[in-house]
């Protein structure tokens, strides 16, 4: 076991103006479950191979434990990638199939039975371990696939997109064993994921990364609670939260003719505007012209609770996120019981003690 | 939904599929073969105005991507199947969606490893098999394709004058890269090392496996021939200026491996004594490109060789070795390839291609002229052969995979 740093790591691709990893620094503590999550193209999957050895390191350095790896060859390293490959052998018994590469790298018989045991007890998969993976279920397959790389018993396991082909049920069930799993074994693990849900489900912390650069690594409640700017605002969380563009005066921030104080660190430099972050469960909803109007297009209703989709009626307040083509909707929770109709008009504000306040220029958090 | 078909040149049969149904629910009478492989997906064949067409049902994006990616390494001129299309938007008779399904061409006269380790082997098959998949891989990081699940299961073989030539067959967690890291190679040699390992103590357990070699030995023989090869083709060397015929050496030890060198960097120190080169770009295909000149046949790469050694020695047996070459080409074609290729009746065209037909006369010949004492005329060996030896060989040219299984992961009910 053992921790790992990113250290002002960066790669740069030949041919390329700007880095695909900007000087990224990440402390991971020993057994913690990191998660690197982003859209497409963020450099999340480029940082994992930077710390596997897979991708050259062109300025700073990658430590594991108190060793510096930046330039040592993968197997040197003392990591494990998972579910890189798990094709099971049909002819091999179950502990065959997960203890087949401790044969291969030259562990003794005697170690490598013990290591397959201890896995098979983890995985609930002792009574399986004399058959053959055709008469196991597809799940406790995809436990021996895991089994394989538990008994090599690495320093750190790394897991790039695991789930990513599977079907929508396996994946769930997958992500919770694969989170206990972890916690069970207490290695740490490195996970690459584009799903936020993932991300806030399974990691201990979260990294966020936006073109190549770090835009908050912290606990998924940290996250969700106190996003460090604008785009982690609108990345995590599901429904996304709304992201609105208010106009400021002396006695705060306007929603309609609703206004919301706001302290001095929340006010920004002064300007006219600021860009005022809420979820769809921290928002009041009235019937009472008191707060920004909003005309009811969808309401989805979830039993106990209802989402109600809004457009402005005013259409000079837009909402972060959308385009030209695609107006974004206002979301908010209402009680499941007392929804509003649909073509309706009703009046939102934010709730003040769960506001988050943006900079409109440089998108910053601000208090 | 309305279902999609993403092809370059579509074929409307494949429309006639019965794509609202699984994969796994097709009915026999389509199929051209069982369930095969060691698979996490489930893969079909069936047989489409005149071809077989392999087909997995995958993740749609998943679907898309091999497409792609297969494309391209079609471009790039690498052994691998050819990509036919992509079906998307599929929905059941429930009405709930299906995944696509990515359709390639099935491959003539290919064997998957496990269908060459149910016939009787000769000794060594699995070395042979690696060796292929060794350059394969060379291949294959040379041209920047990081292929990440590199296997045996994942390749298939096609008999090249004794030994195999082999194809990629699965891309689905590969990528294209300007150039290949060290580390990204050698991540890949491991990932082939293991599952070759794997694949062949599965063949082992399953008592198919007659040779009595450690599979972990015969698995190691993938970093030292791929290794070597690497090196032979990419290294720099440095010789002295005195030695200049060096350079041409070098050249010659490429094509002689199969590879020609398309670009050669060549710099001289300062003081001009001594030189350093270092092929640039290299490219397999030596002699089966000198042989589609030639005669227009265009055969794999060790076939290529034999070929070109018999036209040799033709060539020195009618003293013509003065002549322009293409003009002998055409006469051996005429006076002797052709007449053995046709020699095979039409009831036993579909056991081997006739290039390796040719190849295995003259072994026959040679077999024959050792027991006899005396040369043996190529027509009798002809003969020979096609009576004695090649009716009792299976038919290869659809081989579509025997014990094999899926072993797909899917969701179940507890867990």
């Amino acid at each position: 076991m053992a921790t790992v740093k990113f250290d002002g790591a960066s790669r740069i691709y030949p041919g390329n103006d700007t880095p695909s990893v900007d000087k990224l620094d990440i402390d991971i503590a020993d057994g913690e479950f990191l998660v690197l999550v982003g859209p497409s193209g963020c450099g999340k999957s480029t940082s994992l191979r930077m710390l596997a050895g897979l991708e050259e390191v062109n300025g700073g350095k990658i430590w594991i434990g108190d060793r510096d790896v930046t330039d040592l060859s993968p197997k040197d390293r003392d990591v494990a990638m998972v579910f890189q490959n798990y094709a099971l052998y049909p002819h091999m018994t179950v502990a065959d199939n997960m203890g087949f590469a401790l044969k291969i790298a030259g562990v003794d018989k005697g170690e490598i039975r013990k290591r397959v045991e201890e896995a098979a007890n983890i995985l609930d998969l002792t009574q399986y371990l004399e058959r053959k993976p055709k008469a196991l279920s597809g799940g406790q397959r995809q436990r021996v696939a895991m089994g394989r790389a538990i008994v090599r018993s690495p320093q750190v396991f790394l897991m790039d997109e695991p789930l990513s082909n599977l079907d929508a049920k396996l994946r769930v069930q997958t992500r919770t064993q694969i989170a206990s799993l972890q916690r069970r074994l207490g290695v740490t693990t490195v996970y690459v994921t584009h799903d936020q849900v993932e991300a806030m489900t399974m990691g201990d912390r979260i990294a966020l990364l936006k073109d190549g650069i770090l835009q908050q690594c912290a606990t998924p409640r940290e996250m969700y609670d106190n996003p460090a700017n604008l785009f982690v605002a609108g990345f995590i969380g599901s429904p996304a939260m709304n992201l609105v563009t208010v106009p400021v005066t002396a006695d705060g921030a306007k929603f309609g003719n609703h206004t919301v104080s706001l302290p001095r660190e929340r006010a920004g430099d002064g300007g006219s505007s600021l860009i005022v972050g809420v979820r769809p469960e921290d928002v009041e909803v009235t019937t009472n012209n008191d707060g920004l109007e909003l005309t009811v297009d969808v309401v989805e209703e979830l039993g106990a609770d209802a989402y109600v989709y809004g457009t402005p009626t005013d259409p000079n307040i837009k909402l972060e996120g959308g385009d030209d083509n695609l107006v974004k909707p206002f979301i908010a929770r209402v009680d499941g019981r007392q929804v509003p109709e649909k073509g309706g008009k009703i009046y939102v504000y934010p709730k003040s003690q769960h506001m988050h306040v943006f900079d409109p220029s440089s998108g910053a958090r601000l208090g | 939904m309305a279902l999609e078909l993403t092809a370059a040149r579509p074929d409307p049969a494949l429309l006639d599929l019965p794509w609202r149904l699984p994969l796994e629910e097709w009915p026999d009478d389509i199929l051209a073969a069982l369930p095969r492989g060691i698979s996490r997906h489930v893969v079909r064949f069936v047989r489409l105005s005149g071809r077989v067409l392999a087909i997995k049902e995958i993740k749609d994006d998943i679907a898309r991507r091999e497409y792609e990616m297969l494309r391209n390494l079609g471009r790039l001129h690498m052994p691998a199947v050819e990509p036919f299309a992509v079906v998307s938007g599929r929905v059941g008779m429930d009405g709930r969606p299906l995944d696509a399904c990515l359709v390639t061409r099935h491959l003539q006269f290919s064997l998957p490893y496990r269908a060459l380790y149910s016939q009787s082997l000769r000794k060594g098959t699995a070395t042979r098999l690696i060796d292929a998949l060794a350059v394969l891989l060379v291949r294959l990081h040379l041209a920047g394709f990081w292929w990440g699940d590199v296997s045996l299961s994942n390749t298939l073989f096609r008999r090249d004058a004794g030994a195999f030539a082999a194809y990629l067959v699965d891309a689905e967690t590969g990528e294209l890269r300007n150039r290949l890291s060290d580390g990204q190679r050698e991540h890949d040699l491991e990932i082939a090392r293991v599952n070759i390992a794997g694949e062949l103590m599965d063949l082992e357990a399953g008592g198919l496996l007659q040779e009595e070699r450690d599979p972990v030995e015969v698995s190691e023989r993938i970093m030292t021939r791929y290794r070597d090869l690497w090196t032979e083709l990419t290294s720099e060397q440095l010789i002295d200026d005195s030695e200049r015929w060096r350079v041409d050496d070098r050249i010659r030890r490429l094509n002689e491996k199969g590879f020609d060198v398309d670009e050669l960097e060549i710099t001289t120190d300062i003081d001009g004594t001594t030189i350093r080169i270092q092929p640039k770009v290299v490219d397999s295909g030596h002699h089966s490109r000198r042989l589609l000149r030639l005669t227009g046949l265009d055969v794999r790469e060790n076939q290529a060789r034999r070929l070109l050694n018999d036209l040799e020695v033709f060539s020195a047996a009618t003293g013509r070795q003065g002549e322009d070459e293409e003009i002998i080409a055409h006469d051996w074609l005429a006076s002797v390839y052709e007449p053995v290729t046709r020699g095979v009746p039409r009831h036993l065209v579909a056991k081997l291609e006739p290039a390796e037909v040719f190849h295995e006369v003259l072994e026959h010949r040679w077999y024959l002229a050792e027991r006899a004492r005396h040369d043996i005329p190529i027509q009798e060996a002809v003969t020979d052969y096609v009576a004695t030896v090649l009716p009792g060989k299976p038919d290869e040219r659809a081989v579509l995979g025997v014990d094999t299984e899926e072993l797909p992961v899917v969701a179940d009910g507890g867990a």
